[in-house]
């Protein structure tokens, strides 16, 4: 911006920012059409933000097609994630993925898909975003719908048989769904 | 003898509260030479001086001044403590030496970091934010960009949601100011307000959240109302006047000033503006406490009004009866520190402290209260108030609205639960050991 350069009077500066600032409330009185502020973000399109764009939302928003089942998702466990999530997810040095203690045993119970977890959604979220730990991001859509499917039916969530994809997905009922009370009702949006 | 003034006797002071407390403004009244000559926790009295000498590092020159500063090697000890020091794959806790430290600034080295799976060494040239979904015009920034817009500065204090969490132990753990709390840090941050950005991109109003992730292995990611967002939310460059440490989120971070330190997203890469929550994992399972009843609190957001003692905590042995300053800090989400109380007797007698101006909001606030050991048992808490009128609640009071574990927690880098921000008591014994009790 030839605004930085020294070799510019000041005066001259000073006259192109009043300027500019007539210009930019004149423009700002147009109406929201118009790009407010510094304006220095690049616009770019989603199109090129999709890898990037991995949120899944619980309503299914974000899901990509694909779909697997627990059958399927049996083999990738046990070669991609038992190593640390123990044989068919009983726990090794990560969580257990399987089971849980009911919530009124005490405050300090470990947190479990099958007695916490209120959305499907998330397991696919996280293990795709997340997992595996020293690999993230490196199962196939179709991969991490194969072990959605197989955690959940390992909890008996879902059947042995169920084909998990982006519509069944969002429509899988947790067990602990309605466990949960907002802190702070007032401030939920 | 003749040239030295006589000294006003500890015994003059005006006393505030039992077992010692002494008013806040008693060395106003009695003037500066009494708090010159007996602050400290190495009081000596009446031991008669030796004569000075010079010291060796006194006769030659010193060491040349190098190019960025470290602490003196005598303070070697002053450092985070680590809870996973080789990087094995789960959480990394750094907690801040809250015992070791005074005033209301972490140093930058010093902040507390919890991360999920390291820091990422990021590029700062190849770094951009994207903010996206329900905009008008999907934007991306690189740093370059951001650091032209108008900047921002304030302090706040960052505060993971399980800090403290020990004290959900149903048997006092025995550890450290450090151990304990050392998960809350305060540093000024400076950067661009998010409002600024999402108003340039342009907000669609149907946008109730936005889900901001980060460029971590994990790409964390918490979903945020937009009525923070377009509060007092900042895309921070800055800490303490240098750019962001890599634990902090090196080269840009979120800042929800007052809310859970895991929604504060390091590394920010990406904000995406939705109708709903994500349910992220983080929100959703982790940060989610369970209740008594067997329900669970789901978005607590706010870090709630909190104290703790720092001076003197487990870890700094009292050096014989006599005059000390008992502080700690206070900080709450819901805006200035308005008061802190102290107790020295268990809580049967409560004096105010002098609070340290500037008493900024969502940051912390020293407190300071002169104290005249007796040298005999002693409890010390401190409880605050904020100026919204909310209170630190008792131990008991949270207690019988979270509960606590069965079973006494012996490691307290455990999280039974998170949210807590009762109090916490020290218990001086005879020989000056400070230990952490439940009263």
């Amino acid at each position: 911006m030839c605004m930085y350069k020294r070799v510019v009077h000041r005066s001259v500066v000073l006259t192109s920012l009043f300027v500019f600032m007539f210009m930019f409330a004149f423009v700002s009185a147009q109406g929201p059409s118009t790009t407010p502020g510094a304006s220095l973000g690049k616009p770019i399109s989603e199109l090129d933000v999709a890898a990037w764009d991995i949120s899944i939302l619980p309503d299914g928003t974000g899901l990509p097609p694909g779909s697997g089942t627990s059958e399927q998702g049996a083999k990738i466990f046990a070669t991609k994630c038992s190593v640390c999530h123990g044989e068919n997810g009983k726990g090794g040095t990560a969580a257990a993925l399987v089971g849980g203690e009911p919530l009124t045993s005490g405050i300090e119970t470990a947190k479990t898909v099958a007695n916490f977890w209120p959305y499907a959604t998330t397991i696919f979220d996280f293990t795709r975003r997340a997992m595996p730990w020293p690999r993230p991001r490196t199962l196939t859509n179709e991969e991490v719908y194969a072990l959605t499917a197989f955690i959940l039916a390992q909890n008996k969530i879902i059947g042995a048989s169920d084909v998990m994809n982006a519509q069944t997905l969002p429509k899988v009922r947790m067990p602990n769904r309605d466990g949960f009370i907002p802190r702070f009702p007032e401030r939920i949006p | 003898m003749s040239h030295q003034q006589p000294r006003p006797a500890l015994d003059s002071l005006e006393i505030a509260a039992g077992n010692g407390l002494l008013h806040r403004r008693a060395f106003l009244t009695n003037g500066a030479a009494l708090a010159a000559a007996i602050t400290g926790y190495t009081l000596s009295d009446t031991a008669a001086a030796q004569q000075l000498t010079d010291a060796p590092w006194s006769t030659r020159p010193g060491t040349p001044i190098p190019e960025y500063a470290t602490p003196s090697s005598f303070e070697k000890n002053v450092v985070r403590t680590l809870s996973n020091p080789r990087g094995e794959p789960r959480t990394q806790h750094a907690r801040t030496p809250h015992h070791l430290l005074n005033g209301t600034f972490t140093p930058n080295g010093l902040h507390f970091v919890i991360s999920h799976s390291g820091a990422p060494d990021i590029d700062p040239a190849q770094h951009v934010l994207v903010i996206h979904g329900l905009v008008k015009r999907p934007l991306e920034f690189t740093l370059d960009a951001l650091g032209r817009y108008p900047m921002t500065s304030r302090m706040t204090f960052v505060e993971c949601g399980g800090n403290s969490a020990a004290l959900f132990s149903n048997e006092p753990v025995q550890a450290s100011a450090q151990a304990i709390h050392g998960l809350v840090s305060c540093a000024e941050w400076t950067g661009v307000r998010l409002s600024t950005l999402l108003e340039e991109a342009g907000i669609d109003p149907k946008a109730k959240w936005l889900i901001a992730e980060g460029a971590d292995s994990l790409a964390l990611s918490r979903s945020v109302p937009m009525s923070k967002a377009l509060d007092d939310a900042m895309v921070a460059l800055y800490q303490n006047g240098e750019r962001l440490m890599p634990g902090n989120g090196y080269p840009m971070r979120l800042l929800l000033p007052g809310w859970e330190g895991n929604m504060n997203v390091k590394w920010l890469r990406r904000i995406k503006l939705v109708d709903q929550p994500g349910m992220s994992y983080y929100e959703a399972r982790t940060y989610a406490p369970i209740l008594p009843n067997g329900k669970a609190y789901q978005f607590y957001f706010l870090q709630e009004v909190k104290s703790f003692i720092t001076h003197p905590s487990p870890g700094l042995k009292m050096n014989g009866p006599g005059f000390y300053e008992v502080s700690g800090v206070a900080y709450s989400a819901t805006g200035r520190i308005a008061k802190v109380m102290v107790t020295a007797d268990s809580g049967k007698t409560w004096a105010e402290a002098a609070l340290q101006e500037p008493v900024l909001s969502k940051a912390f606030t020293r407190f300071r209260l002169p104290w005249k050991w007796d040298g005999g048992p002693a409890v010390l808490q401190s409880r605050a108030w904020d100026e919204a009128g909310n209170v630190q609640p008792t131990r008991a009071e949270v207690i019988a609205r979270r509960g606590q574990t069965k079973t006494p927690v012996t490691n307290p880098a455990a999280f039974p639960s998170q949210h807590y921000n009762g109090p916490t008591s020290w218990a001086i014994d005879r020989t000056g050991e400070v230990k952490h009790v439940y009263v």
